[in-house]
């Protein structure tokens, strides 16, 4: 607990463990995107939306927590992606504004705006969500435009420290190809598990066929999509970083990372296995295959993100200035406040408890026509 | 952009208030038609009368409406700590960084989790759950109040952390200092009773509307008598509270209490102002011949026993804290504000040395001129004295507006459970009371204006003004994502308003039942 390198490594798998969570707790956004698609009458719909209803709340805590988690112990990421890439992350927070109201609003009356109007809402979330975070996440390995510098402080006509050096403000991300393939891949893959999702807790046969054939043309996509980014992740070149602090780039860093820490490469190999059996499974038609993807997803976004910070990796890399790279090291709170953290982090497999318990309180008669 | 435009900071200011201010509309409300909608579950539970029960399930219905505007307010809230105050988020992102995470960890997963339950789980669980599920939903919430109001306190009141020159930031050392502050303890009781007191209000006014139509009488009485209750409670504490409060303004932000009772000139034996107007136009930070009050009336005596319990007491005016010279509380003498600046500088003087020199005794006389300037490290980023005086008129009005309403509540409720009966006989009262249901807001964002306008211009007291705290960012985004909130905000409180609005029409169920 006094070594402030197993506490930043710690609060790294922390940070990629939420934001596993959130990933695979998109099936929400995922579901919300499928809207029309696969409820084809209005009572269909309904249904679609009572199941992911009952659900989207945990998925925005992930997010807020996620946010809070990273504030707590990386700082220095806060202030820097957030106050510079400001367009990405306010747009992000608009679709989840959005997200907040519509399930609530949507079927009450004299709501205003009308229901079509809140689903359209949903949908946008459920579009834009999923893709922007995905973006977002794509510059954990291509990198953004910015500058730290800490002697700023001490100009008081400009003491900011952090500086964005393009003028799109994040926006400039989606410009980058192998960013948008991994948005398009965290699009495709909340639908994928949306589809798994429903087949499970659905009790309409009808209902269930529709979002089992869905599955062809979601995992067919998102495995095209995955891929090509996977081969462009391993081939790509990353930066490292010195006991010193200094900061280099390293061919095949990612690559290099798997090979390093094998236990990592075990939990990915893993994940990709769960999530292609959970598909397979699902095609079949067993209801139960959302319990294999989705965990899969967990396994496979975690190693992803451990693979970004560990391994003496910057997580953050700057492509205008590589010494103002952020890495685990140089980006995260102190050893006291680390260490305080950790003893609150004690709670969180409690808190998972009382989640499954209102998981399973909520899920365990399918969803009827009736109870909508 | 080599210096901060200063209408960047004014649009990210007006932008933080503007999603703070909205957000607190909701967020009370949350919090105190939450715990009577749980009274009433509890004497649904003990009781079995149905009556009860659907009594909470209409309150319940409410309470969703109105937190779901909470939520989606609430998260742009936590993110523009980092898009908006990005310096702030690394100067002191060490400490304040985890509350933020604990809110999430410990209470808004509690909140999110069960609330679920407590609108689907009525045919899934069983009673005695459903009840449980309620109550942690509300005791969810109000622990996520607790983190966030301690991290509100601890930007009035700094505690538990140390500087670290080779970081550049402050470090927490003391979680306990930071999270059992007595200002953050004083701080979350008086943000929760007043938020009470305005659920309370709440079941009160709707009541009274039904009463008035002759509808849902049964209801209307039984939902009046239980919330008076609770809302006088809540607001005899809420005025206990606020007290507290008080003194711990008169302690650690002398500015704004001498804002808020507009004193200029301090002394001893200073009354306190019951009610009067300012004169417009005064200029706040300068000395003038103007009389600074067109009328006040005083109760005298009251404002030096407010800040220092002795009725002879020294209460120190804008004059005073800029000019400096007067005894502190804690001992010696105030420095003025030119001098807390000089110092302010020589600090931020000696960082730079610190970090950019390679003498090692160059490197430790720096860090020593720097811990010695610290405590005034941020007046090193101010213009000039006058950029200490925040909005008089503003934090004046706010905080008379949050006390004499505060006093009507608490007369309201009183009045309500000793001469009920004839109060629900007389439609003009239960006009009356169902009208100034709105000002329950006006309070409740008054006391906010008091805390948040009478700091300024401290993002952090005394560590870091707005200017060094902010964002690099062109003045046009912000401006833009103003009005972007804004809209959205403003249409959905719309939607929000008479979405409510058509459910208080439609009513509760409870005729079905007997009362």
């Amino acid at each position: 607990m006094n070594d402030i390198s197993f506490l930043q490594h710690y609060w790294w798998f922390l940070v990629s463990l939420l934001g596993a969570l959130l990933v695979f707790l998109m099936f929400v956004q995922g579901g919300q995107s499928l809207i029309w698609t696969l409820g084809r009458t209005e009572e269909h719909r309904r249904m679609l939306l009572l199941a992911t209803g009952r659900k989207w709340e945990l998925t925005f805590t992930t997010l807020v927590t996620f946010g809070g988690a990273f504030f707590a112990s990386f700082p220095l990421f806060y202030s820097t992606s957030f106050g510079g890439a400001y367009w990405v992350w306010i747009l992000i927070l608009l679709c989840f504004v959005l997200q907040a109201v519509s399930y609530e609003f949507q079927l009450k009356r004299s709501n205003l705006l009308g229901m079509n109007t809140y689903r359209v809402f949903l949908f946008l979330n459920g579009v834009l969500g999923p893709l922007l975070i995905g973006t977002a996440v794509g510059t954990f390995f291509t990198g953004a435009e910015f500058v730290v510098d800490k002697l700023a402080v001490t100009n008081p006509a400009m003491p900011v420290i952090s500086r964005w050096a393009n003028p799109l403000h994040g926006l400039e991300a989606a410009l980058v190809p192998q960013n948008l393939l991994l948005g398009l891949s965290v699009f495709l893959l909340t639908r994928l598990l949306a589809c798994l999702y429903f087949l499970g807790c659905m009790a309409d046969t009808g209902l269930r066929e529709t979002c089992r054939r869905r599955l062809w043309m979601e995992g067919a996509f998102f495995l095209l999509f995955f891929l090509t980014w996977l081969g462009y992740w391993l081939t790509s070149t990353g930066m490292g970083y010195m006991a010193d602090g200094l900061v280099y780039p390293v061919q095949h860093k990612y690559l290099n990372n798997l090979v390093a820490m094998p236990g990592v490469t075990s939990v990915l190999l893993l994940g990709v296995v769960l999530v292609l059996a959970g598909l397979v499974l699902g095609l079949s038609g067993w209801r139960k295959a959302f319990w294999l993807a989705g965990p899969g997803s967990v396994l496979v976004v975690l190693a992803l993100l451990l693979c970004a910070g560990w391994n003496h990796t910057a997580y953050y890399p700057s492509v205008v200035d590589e010494q103002s790279s952020l890495t685990i090291a140089n980006s995260s709170s102190s050893l006291f406040t680390l260490k305080t953290m950790t003893v609150v982090s004690f709670l969180i497999p409690f808190v998972l408890a009382y989640i499954a318990w209102a998981w399973r309180a909520l899920d365990k008669k399918p969803i009827t026509a009736d109870e909508v | 952009m080599d210096a901060i435009d200063s209408s960047l900071v004014d649009w990210s200011r007006a932008q933080f208030a503007l999603t703070a201010m909205y957000h607190w509309i909701f967020v009370p409300l949350t919090l105190g038609l939450g715990v009577v909608m749980a009274i009433m579950e509890t004497l649904y539970v003990r009781t079995g009368r149905e009556f009860w029960k659907q009594t909470a399930r209409f309150w319940m219905k409410l309470f969703g409406i109105n937190f779901a505007m909470g939520v989606a307010t609430g998260i742009i809230l936590e993110f523009e700590f980092g898009t908006n105050w990005s310096n702030y988020s690394w100067f002191v992102g060490d400490i304040f960084g985890a509350p933020l995470a604990i809110e999430g960890i410990v209470a808004f997963f509690m909140e999110s989790t069960f609330i679920a339950i407590m609108y689907f789980g009525w045919n899934k669980v069983s009673k005695g759950a459903h009840l449980a599920t309620t109550w942690l939903t509300i005791i969810g919430a109000t622990l996520s109040a607790w983190w966030i109001l301690v991290a509100n306190a601890w930007m009035q009141y700094p505690v538990g952390m140390e500087f670290n020159p080779d970081t550049v930031r402050n470090e927490m050392v003391d979680f306990a200092a930071v999270a059992l502050s007595p200002v953050a303890v004083v701080k979350f009781c008086h943000t929760v009773t007043s938020s009470w007191v305005l659920g309370a209000m709440f079941v009160v006014g709707v009541s009274c509307w039904y009463l008035l139509r002759d509808r849902h009488t049964d209801f209307a009485r039984a939902s009046i008598r239980v919330a008076c209750w609770f809302g006088l409670v809540a607001a005899l504490l809420t005025a206990h509270t606020g007290h507290q409060s008080g003194r711990d303004i008169a302690l650690h932000q002398p500015m704004k209490l001498a804002a808020a009772e507009g004193l200029y000139e301090g002394g001893t034996s200073q009354g306190l102002v019951l009610g009067g107007l300012l004169t417009p136009g005064v200029n706040w930070a300068e000395p003038t011949t103007e009389e600074r009050f067109l009328f006040h009336l005083d109760m005298p005596y009251a404002l030096s026993f407010l800040a220092t319990h002795e009725w002879n007491g020294y209460v120190p005016g804008i004059r005073n804290i800029l000019e400096g010279g007067y005894p502190l509380p804690e001992g010696g003498v105030a420095l003025s504000a030119e001098e807390k600046m000089q110092r302010g500088r020589t600090a931020i003087a000696a960082l730079a040395t610190y970090r950019t020199t390679r003498d090692a005794a160059e490197k430790q006389a720096a860090l020593e001129t720097l811990r010695a300037n610290f405590d005034c490290f941020g007046y090193g980023y101010l213009q000039s004295p006058a950029d200490l005086v925040p909005n008089v008129p503003l934090t004046f009005y706010s905080f008379r507006i949050m006390v004499i309403l505060g006093g009507y509540f608490l007369a309201l409720f009183a009045g309500l459970l000793l001469f009920g009966r004839y109060i629900m006989r007389w439609k003009w009262a239960l006009l009356g009371i169902a009208l100034t249901t709105p000002l329950a807001w006006l309070a409740s964002q008054a006391g906010w204006g008091v805390a948040e306008v009478g700091r300024q211009p401290w993002a952090i007291q005394g560590l870091l003004p707005n200017v060094a705290a902010i964002s690099r960012l062109d003045v046009g985004s912000v401006q833009t994502t103003f009005f972007i909130f804004l809209g959205l905000f403003t249409l959905l409180l719309v939607a929000e308003v008479s979405i409510m609005a058509r459910a208080i029409a439609t009513g509760p169920e409870t005729d079905k039942t007997a009362a």
